[in-house]
């Protein structure tokens, strides 16, 4: 573009903020309203549940006009959804607390795992779909594909529970299940949440260890379930773009095989990478209830199947909605990102 | 049926089915068939994946003479608790004495079961939700798309999750939430296919000859969208099996004493450290399946897809 490009691209760029925000709310406002839709089928009579079953008839209707009950279903709607914006997701039923408020307590656990889990993916996930890429149709780029395709097919809560039978049963490499042993857990003040950040910050490296000792086979079973589809998606990735004529001339031009791959190549290949990774970071989020149940990990996904069992619709809901929230904010990010990194995308 | 005439002649089959110039309608879908199988079976690892998914179609068929002691009623509980794999029990014997192979078998039933289900369920409502919003276009298409990709935008299994949560436990309630969370990426598809089929000649001439919409939709456009449905609901078993498998390791899948594999797992997971192969037998099950799925899948998204091919 020539002279008022810049004009031009900040136009563009506040149209597509423009529409991830109305996209964004039209997709929270959807989420809310199958959490209050779910909310609604539960055949638990919410009144009764507070009441009990042998309450006057007076006592009873007074509590359903309390909860709001006798309104019009739109208006229950509505104030639900004020509600939720507000992050008033009602108490608990199992911890009496707020549900934002445990929700808030254990969402850092579950922050730590994931982003873990990611780190590891993508580390470990681009250069092995690179490899696959460059060797193409070799032994390597079968291996590369079986990899994956285990991590596809593999249930994750299987896989936790055989991780820790081998790891930490019989060869005694890592820590049990949990997040650290009682031993430590008094020796540092959580400030953020995140035990391996707090127990460096505080110079308590015992209890780092044995945080890093407890959080190894989780990550490493998130990551690789990461890697699984990154890696996929980095050699389907590289093979559209090794394809191009910018490879050859960059090949004609005598650039080691090196420069090519990875300067040129994999550069190209960066933008769609980003929403990759980032729908994959959803994807662990996610996966994390699984992975928490298995490992005793004290996060949202164990905070939500808790509340299952015992019924506690306020908190499984929140939760729901947080980990929905999340994941849509995360798909649309890496949309916008995309659009934003890529100019054959304007 | 329609080879009948060719087999007189074993050695002139191929050329039967290869003919440039097929004499019928069905000699040319079984020439195409053929080709379309010849490049399957290139692909070893997709062969495997058929193979695994047919043993499972045969083993559920087949449950009552493969499984050599009931899934449900177990043995002796003092002497025949969690016994490990032998050749009585080939897979050990789980806390209630029963014998986990057979479990694992009957399991396969459940499995199919919900697949079968998940599919008869999911492909429909994403058929239909497709192929109305591609072809009428206007508000209609704006507003079932935006539903979708609401649908889209949240996490399956925690949607799945929260369904179960308020519909209460179950194996139907499972499949439910399954399927519900299951079409929207069938609509995307079926409407992307309705979008190249709308504007054809032969739909003008369909509705020129007074069709009327609805008859358009359901007879002359969906039938087309069908095959590139069916490779995507393909790749979908695997992630739908271990939906359910996790539906069921939490306790929210088939209630026991329901051999479902997931919930043997959640069994299993008392006893891991000194009987690992309650835990352990299942949980295999539940991989081979999946990759079976996921390879035949992929090999069938090569053969079908020639953009994915090379």
């Amino acid at each position: 573009m020539q002279r008022g490009g810049g004009h031009e691209a900040l136009r563009f760029f506040l149209k597509r903020i423009a529409q991830f925000l109305i996209v964004l709310a039209t997709t929270l406002l959807g989420l809310v309203a199958v959490t209050f839709f779910i909310g609604r089928i539960v055949p638990i009579d919410p009144v009764i549940a507070i009441v009990g079953d042998r309450a006057p008839p007076h006592v009873y209707e007074r509590v359903r006009q309390e909860l709001g009950l006798d309104l019009p279903m739109i208006q229950q709607f509505w104030i639900y959804l004020k509600k939720a914006v507000t992050g008033d997701f009602g108490n608990s039923v199992l911890t009496t607390n707020p549900v934002m408020t445990d929700i808030a307590n254990v969402f850092p656990a579950t922050l730590e795992l994931a982003t873990l889990g990611t780190v590891i993916g993508t580390l470990v996930g681009i250069p092995l779909g690179v490899l696959a890429a460059v060797k193409r149709g070799t032994f390597i780029d079968q291996l590369v594909r079986l990899l994956g395709l285990v991590g596809y097919s593999i249930p994750i809560f299987w896989l936790g529970l055989m991780a820790l039978l081998l790891f930490y049963a019989k060869l005694g490499w890592v820590a049990g299940p949990g997040r650290i042993d009682v031993t430590y857990s008094y020796l540092y003040t959580p400030v953020t949440g995140i035990v391996l950040f707090d127990t460096a910050m505080q110079g308590q490296w015992d209890a780092f260890w044995d945080a890093v000792s407890h959080i190894i086979l989780p990550t490493c079973l998130l990551g690789y379930f990461s890697l699984a589809y990154i890696s996929r998606m980095t050699r389907s990735f590289m093979l559209n773009e090794l394809a191009q004529e910018y490879v050859i001339a960059a090949r004609v031009k005598g650039l080691s095989e090196m420069r090519v791959i990875w300067r040129h190549a994999l550069r190209n290949a960066a933008v769609p990478l980003v929403t990759v990774i980032a729908l994959s970071y959803a994807n662990l989020l996610e996966g994390s209830v699984l992975t928490e149940t298995v490992f005793a990990w004290p996060g949202l996904g164990q905070y939500i199947t808790n509340s299952l069992q015992n019924a506690d619709m306020n908190a499984v809901l929140g939760g729901t909605l947080v980990i929905g929230a999340v994941f849509v904010l995360l798909n649309l990010v890496s949309d916008l990102l995309y659009r934003l990194l890529d100019p054959r995308t304007r | 049926m329609a080879g009948a005439p060719s087999l007189s002649q074993p050695s002139g089959w191929r050329a039967w089915l290869l003919s440039p110039e097929p004499g019928s309608r069905w000699q040319a879908r079984l020439g195409r068939f053929y080709l379309g199988w010849r490049s399957f079976t290139r692909n070893p690892l997709a062969v495997m994946g058929l193979g695994v998914v047919v043993l499972l179609i045969l083993v559920a068929i087949f449950a009552d003479f493969i499984a050599p002691y009931s899934p449900v009623i177990g043995g002796d509980l003092r002497t025949q608790r969690l016994l490990p794999p032998s050749e009585t029990y080939w897979f050990g014997t789980d806390d209630q004495a029963r014998d986990i192979f057979s479990r694992v078998i009957y399991g396969s039933r459940i499995t199919l079961w919900v697949i079968v289900l998940v599919a008869l369920i999911a492909t429909p409502i994403g058929l239909l939700v497709g192929t109305v919003a591609g072809y009428l276009g206007g508000w209609v298409d704006t507003v079932l798309m935006r539903i979708t990709d609401i649908f889209l935008a949240f996490p399956r299994l925690i949607l799945a999750l929260a369904f179960v949560a308020a519909l209460g436990p179950g194996i139907e309630n499972a499949v439910i939430a399954i399927a519900i969370t299951s079409w929207p990426p069938y609509a995307r598809i079926a409407r992307a296919e309705t979008l190249t089929i709308r504007n054809s000649d032969f739909i003008a001439a369909v509705k020129l000859q007074g069709a009327s919409t609805p008859r358009i939709i359901l007879g002359h456009v969906v039938p087309l969208c069908l095959s590139s449905l069916i490779v995507r609901v393909t790749l979908d078993m695997a992630g739908i099996i271990l939906t359910a498998a996790g539906l069921g390791f939490l306790g929210l899948g088939a209630q026991p004493p329901m051999p479902e594999w997931g919930a043997m797992v959640a069994t299993g997971r008392n006893y891991l450290i000194d009987q690992w192969w309650v835990a352990a037998m299942p949980g295999l099950a539940i991989f081979v399946v999946s990759l079976g799925f996921n390879l035949l899948g992929d090999g069938l998204r090569d053969v079908l897809d020639p953009k994915a091919a090379k």
